[in-house]
């Protein structure tokens, strides 16, 4: 009942004139709402209209009665109505058409329901018929306004679209009403409409006895007058269209039309057009033809210039014509300009040096011969007739006989000429031709005579095209690209012919492939020619990839993949090994099966440069092995999923790896630097993130079986006592090393289906690793608690509880009371009881990994862990002795740890369990018990760190939790902020802080409490408006300050003075984004500032 | 107040296509970037984009409503900027000799500068040399600090040069 009172309320106001347009458009919107929503059905609204049905005032009734619904039905589009209501409500405007007061209502009603598309409720041919009659008979378009008469248009246009048979039927009476309606229109809106309406019928009659043959001479009275159209433009008028936009238009339409007509009226009625057509598209083609050809990389496989819209239509146009009609080409034969072009040609040899003119001439000409050449075999024939041959003649490239030597005639001193322009235009026919030869299940079908022609041409001149294309790119230096350029793209276009009827030999391909690779191989340093050479057999291998060229496929491999590979696997070369590899990748990546020998060369590669280096000590080699395994990880694991088969191949290289390593018995020489340890690991960490189960698996089997042959396993034994762990020392040999922590990084990437044999002393290791130093061993430790199943509790079990059981004495009285508390051997070394610092930082930062794991599961150990590390924030343990500032820093840390997201280890791609809102339950466990400690803190270090503890936790959970907490955490952000401001050491901890003050300034949730704390929030951004040690940090200050003054007037004025004077002082900041928002911050606050103080 | 436009129908030239800084990815915290003659031609004109960024804030021409850069008050060639010395001097061209609102387009530019720039500068506004019919006298009262001061107590002429430092929709 309440939607029909509201009901009531809107119809009300739509009937109301006095009311704005905009309150129209709401209370319609409303209704159409409820409508929509089937809360009202239309029958319902046409009872409750009823008092606007009766009502004697027809303005009302107008608006109210009509106008309404057909609004109404405009809005409910796509709702589908009933059929009944469709023809109830067609037959009801139909009527009203004939009152003119409606109009407008009875107009849009029937428009709507005309336009309506989909199943449910379509106006059928019968009603349509109906409107369309009462609208011819009943309705004078040219009495109404403006905006009815467009309907009107739209109308008799949604009509014809529509009900194109119901229309016929009318027949001379829809011609006769559009001629009525069209004579006199001025509005350029509505007669663009009326001239389609035209258009429409005259599609529709197209008989020249039917209605509209015999009107026509009327029809083209009433439109010939708009004709020509003149343009008006005013300036400033932003509604129009500009003068440019109204000529490119009309070139294309006509263009277009052209077309049309070719294709329609056919040849013989076409061909006494021909000239004027002709010159129309050379004018077309010259006009929107620029004279700056790229030669970039990037335009290789592309025509090298701009194209416009026009020149498009014209080139459609061109090849249309000469496809139909192969005597049109007899035009662009004899055409003068066409003619002249071999003189421009041989007039410059570098095409910087033409006149723009005569570039225009090259690009335009080009462009013509090949559109005729690419539109049937035919033409093809003929151009490479009449033009290729002497095209040949003026660059100097003689052919071959048919015995397969070249002709070499008098003029034989004369050496092949590279006219930039002719290779240009060359490249452009053999571009165009090659898209003529037919796909090899076509080509039984096709006579062979058909295209022998152009085909022997290319044939006969092929050897000295070679020739002349590979001399272009040796002769190019590094200050003319347009050489290397030409001749690649040359080369390319000599290789893309498909099929066994290529008029490239294998051979000669194969040449073509040599000459590219030479290229490759022969630079030492990464010029234009060695990238356009690299792509051009990166095109040429996709290209053979797709059209199955098994033939051409083996060249290939043997010419281009084998010679790189070999490169990969030599450590001497001239070309840099990352160019090398690079090369190598980029090639190998378009077919299976190169990727499959590249990885294999790759295996090769990285197995010699690893002995080479640990017999001889070669750095050099250790250098190409760190570069190898950057390029799998950077280059092929990223596509992983487009390459078939790579999955499989990296991991036998990782196999490989572990066997290298394996047989590589003796490490004479130490790493120079960390690299190639970082690369191993993380391409081991990589593949086998990627990699299946089983073959993870195998992998890890690989590795133990690796480690079991070191003198990894002794450390096993190492018992888990305070006695032997304190003397622990980083003394694993450099092969050790290496083994464990590729180990490490396998453990870190494995999924937690993959299974591991012994969990309890790989545990173990990892433990002693870790205490020894190995991050990497306490990441995979964490790891390993995230993702045993289970082995879970035999785990922790060997973490937290046996390394109390065995340990010593003096404290293990009642060490079974908590499993992961302070009581443990683990806990006590980070609370420093015993051992020596080194020690203790180590136990924390393992105790943070292990964490972290048992965090993201959600497993509750985490609590007690939790608890450990607050304790050692505290200054002094339990036993009273001072914790060492450094022990206090690494507990700190250690929340970051936990809180942030790690790109090593524990995140999605290594497969890590991930419980839902992880961090927030660690939000809620640890910032109680921070926040309580902070205010009892004993020392001011033990605070600092407590502080910073906590920024770490707060900074890193969703800031929906903070705004949640607002009232609470915004007094403890506050002092964190002072505390860490102190010290420079804590910047970027403070920006991160800072960061999570300004997300609670604008939220609507943290508004009161911010309000609250005005005072001491602008004291606090006031101090950091001068913080020296990180712009970011005074930059969002002073954001933040400007932030504040959405806050209530009176809560902020007071602290004006204070505000603009620290802002001011920022205005002569050393860093000029810090100026820029200072100046803006203090206009903003100065514009609250009274009068009197203009500055 | 003046009745009708001192110049009714002023050249408007088209804007110029700003010169962008190359060196913003300034990676060392600690470097120094002293205010130069771009920065101070930005203050005057650039979009410092408060709070909406789509209003352009430019000192306009209290007659019309183009902004200075439009009718060539002001170049960046017009600017002068010395950061050691914190001296800066602004020279700008009125649109006709006799042109009345010289004062206040030089008023205005004063208290631009003066609120974006740190107190240490001395700021000299000047008119461009035979530009103005009164060209001396303008400059006096230009930088004559009390008249300035004076000037500014002036609510009338306060709310007319915050109207010229109003952001222009365009």
């Amino acid at each position: 009942m309440a939607a029909l009172n509201n009901l009531t309320e809107h119809l009300e106001a739509f009937v109301d004139v006095t009311r704005s347009p905009t309150h129209h458009a709401e209370s319609l919107r409303a209704i159409a709402t409820s409508l929509e929503k089937s809360v009202l059905s239309i029958n319902q609204l046409v009872v409750e209209m009823d008092m606007y049905l009766t009502t004697t005032d027809d303005v009302v009734r107008a608006r109210g009665r009509i106008l309404l619904l057909a609004e109404m039905l405009d809005y409910l589009k796509p709702k589908p109505l009933d059929n009944a209501v469709v023809n109830s409500l067609v037959g009801f405007f139909t009527a009203k058409l004939a009152e003119w007061r409606s109009v407008r209502g009875a107009l849009t009603g029937c428009l709507a329901l005309i336009k309506r598309k989909g199943v449910a409720g379509l106006v059928t041919a019968v009603d349509a018929e109906a409107v369309a009659k009462s609208m011819a008979q009943s309705v004078q378009v040219q009495s109404l306004a403006l905006y009815d008469r467009k309907l009107c248009f739209e109308l008799l246009e949604c009509l014809l679209e529509q009900y194109p048979e119901a229309m016929i039927n009318l027949g001379d009476l829809m011609v006769y009403a559009t001629c009525e309606a069209i004579d006199g229109e001025k509005d350029p809106p509505c007669l663009m409409v009326a001239f389609h309406v035209v258009e429409l019928l005259a599609r529709l009659f197209p008989s020249p006895s039917g209605p509209v043959a015999s009107e026509a001479s009327d029809l083209f009275e009433f439109i010939s007058c708009y004709f020509p159209l003149h343009y008006t433009h005013t300036k400033g008028d932003e509604t129009s269209i500009p003068r440019e936009d109204l000529s490119r238009g009309l070139s294309v339409d006509s263009l277009k039309c052209l077309k049309d007509c070719a294709v329609n009226y056919g040849v013989s009625r076409m061909k006494k057009h021909y000239e004027g057509i002709w010159s129309a598209i050379k004018d077309a083609l010259y006009a929107s033809t620029g004279t700056d050809l790229s030669f970039g990389l990037e335009s290789l496989t592309s025509p090298g210039f701009e194209m416009g819209e026009i020149h498009r239509e014209a080139v459609n146009l061109l090849q249309r014509l000469v496809k139909q009609d192969i005597s049109f080409l007899g035009l662009v034969a004899d055409d003068i300009r066409v003619k002249m072009i071999f003189d421009t040609i041989s007039r410059y040899s570098r095409y910087e040096e033409m006149l723009d003119t005569s570039k225009l001439e090259v690009l335009v000409v080009s462009q013509i011969l090949s559109v005729s050449a690419r539109a049937s075999v035919e033409s093809c024939n003929t151009i490479f007739e009449t033009f290729f041959v002497r095209l040949m003649n003026t660059l100097g490239i003689v052919e071959k006989t048919s015995s397969g030597d070249l002709v070499h005639n008098e003029n034989s001193t004369v050496s092949t000429r590279l006219y930039h322009g002719g290779l240009h235009l060359c490249i452009e026919l053999l571009t165009a031709s090659k898209d003529l030869i037919p796909s090899s299940e076509e080509d039984s079908s096709t006579p062979e005579s058909a295209q022998q022609s152009w085909c022997s041409i290319v044939n006969r001149f092929s050897v000295s095209l070679i020739e002349a294309f590979t001399s272009a790119v040796q002769s190019s230096n590094d200050d003319c690209s347009a050489d290397a350029y030409l001749g690649v793209k040359g080369l390319l276009a000599m290789g893309m012919f498909r099929g066994g009827s290529s008029p490239v030999s294998r051979s000669e391909f194969e040449k073509i492939l040599t000459t590219l690779t030479s290229i490759i191989t022969a630079n030492s340093a990464k010029t234009v020619k060695w990238e356009l050479a690299l792509k051009a057999l990166v095109c040429m291998g996709s290209f053979i990839d797709q059209y199955h060229e098994s033939e051409k496929a083996m060249s290939y491999m043997g010419i281009v993949v084998e010679n790189l590979v070999s490169l990969v696997r030599s450590s001497h070369c001239s070309l840099p090994h990352p160019m090398i590899l690079e090369a190598t990748s980029e090639v190998c990546s378009t077919r299976p099966t190169y990727v499959e020998k590249m990885v294999q060369g790759f295996e090769e590669a990285f197995c010699s440069s690893f002995s080479d280096f640990c017999v001889n000590g070669n750095f050099k080699s250790i250098e190409n092995c760190s570069q190898l395994l950057e390029c799998v990880t950077n280059k092929l694991l990223p596509r992983l999923t487009e390459i078939d088969g790579l999955e499989k191949s990296l991991v036998h290289f990782a196999i490989s790896m572990w066997n290298q390593i394996e047989s590589s018995v003796v490490f004479s020489y130490d790493f120079n630097g960390r690299e190639f340890v970082e690369a191993a690991m993380k391409t081991m960490r990589q593949i086998v993130g990627v990699a299946s189960v089983d073959s993870q698996n195998s992998i890890i089997q690989k590795a133990y079986n690796v480690i079991s042959s070191s003198t990894l396993p002794a450390m096993e034994s190492i018992p888990l006592t305070f006695a032997a762990l304190e003397g622990l020392q980083r003394d694993l040999s450099t092969r050790d090393e290496l083994i464990l922590s590729l180990f490490a990084s396998a453990v870190i990437g494995a999924s937690p289906m993959a299974s591991f044999a012994d969990v309890k002393s790989l545990i173990k290791l990892f433990m002693v690793s870790s205490l020894k130093g190995y991050i990497s061993a306490a990441q995979a430790l964490g790891s390993m608690v995230n993702k045993l199943g289970t082995g879970l509790e035999e785990a922790c079990d060997t973490i937290f509880h046996e390394s109390s059981a065995s340990g010593n004495n003096t404290s293990s009285v009642d060490s079974s009371k908590s499993i992961g508390g302070s009581e443990t051997l683990l806990a006590k070394i980070c609370l420093g009881f015993y051992g020596s610092l080194d020690l203790q930082t180590r136990a924390i930062t393992g105790l943070a990994w292990i964490g972290k794991g048992l965090l993201m599961r959600g497993d509750k150990r985490v609590n007690e862990i939790a608890h450990v590390l607050v304790e050692c924030l505290k200054s002094t343990n339990s036993s009273g002795n001072a914790l060492h500032p450094s022990a206090l820093k690494h507990a700190a840390d250690a929340f970051l740890t936990l809180m942030s997201d790690s790109e090593v280890c524990l995140n999605r791609k290594f497969h890590a369990v991930i419980r839902p809102l992880y961090k927030q339950r660690f939000f809620s466990i640890t910032v109680p018990i921070l926040e309580s400690l902070i205010v009892n803190s004993q020392t001011p270090l033990s605070r600092t760190m407590l502080h910073v503890a906590l920024a770490h936790v707060i900074s890193n959970v969703p800031v929906t939790v903070i705004l949640d907490n607002t009232k609470k955490l915004l007094p403890v952000i506050l002092e964190g902020l002072s505390v860490l401001s102190v010290d420079s050491e804590h910047k970027e901890t403070l920006f991160s802080l800072l960061l999570v003050l300004s997300g609670t300034l604008t939220d609507i949730k943290g508004q009161q409490s911010v309000s609250d704390n005005a005072h001491r929030i602008i004291e606090c951004l006031v101090k950091l408006t001068s913080y020296p040690h990180l712009m970011v940090v005074r930059e969002t200050a002073i954001q933040c300050l400007a932030t504040l003054l959405e806050l209530p007037h009176r809560r902020i004025y007071p602290f004006r003075r204070e505000v603009l004077q620290a802002v001011t002082k920022a205005l002569d900041d050393p860093k000029r984004r810090v100026r820029e928002e200072a100046i803006k911050c203090r206009q903003a606050w100065t514009s609250i500032s009274s009068r009197s103080t203009p500055f | 107040m003046v009745s009708g436009l001192i110049n009714e129908n002023p050249t408007v030239y088209e804007r110029k296509e700003r010169r962008v800084r190359t060196d913003s990815t300034n990676s060392d915290e600690f470097s120094v970037e002293p205010i130069d003659q771009l920065e101070i031609f930005d203050i005057l004109f650039f979009d410092f984009a408060f709070i909406n960024i789509h209003h352009i804030r430019d000192i306009r021409d209290p007659e019309h409503p183009y902004s200075l850069e439009q009718l060539k008050v002001l170049t960046e060639d017009s600017v002068e900027v010395d950061d050691l010395k914190s001296y800066v001097r602004v020279t700008f061209t009125p649109t006709v000799e006799h042109c009345s609102m010289a004062t206040i387009i030089g008023l205005s530019i004063r208290v631009k500068l003066m609120r974006s720039l740190p107190p240490r500068y001395k700021i000299d506004i000047r008119v461009a040399p035979g530009s103005h019919a009164t060209e001396a006298a303008l400059n006096k009262q230009l930088n004559d600090k009390e008249r300035v001061a004076a000037a500014l107590e002036n609510p009338n002429l306060v709310e007319m040069v915050d109207e010229c430092l109003s952001p222009s929709f365009e």
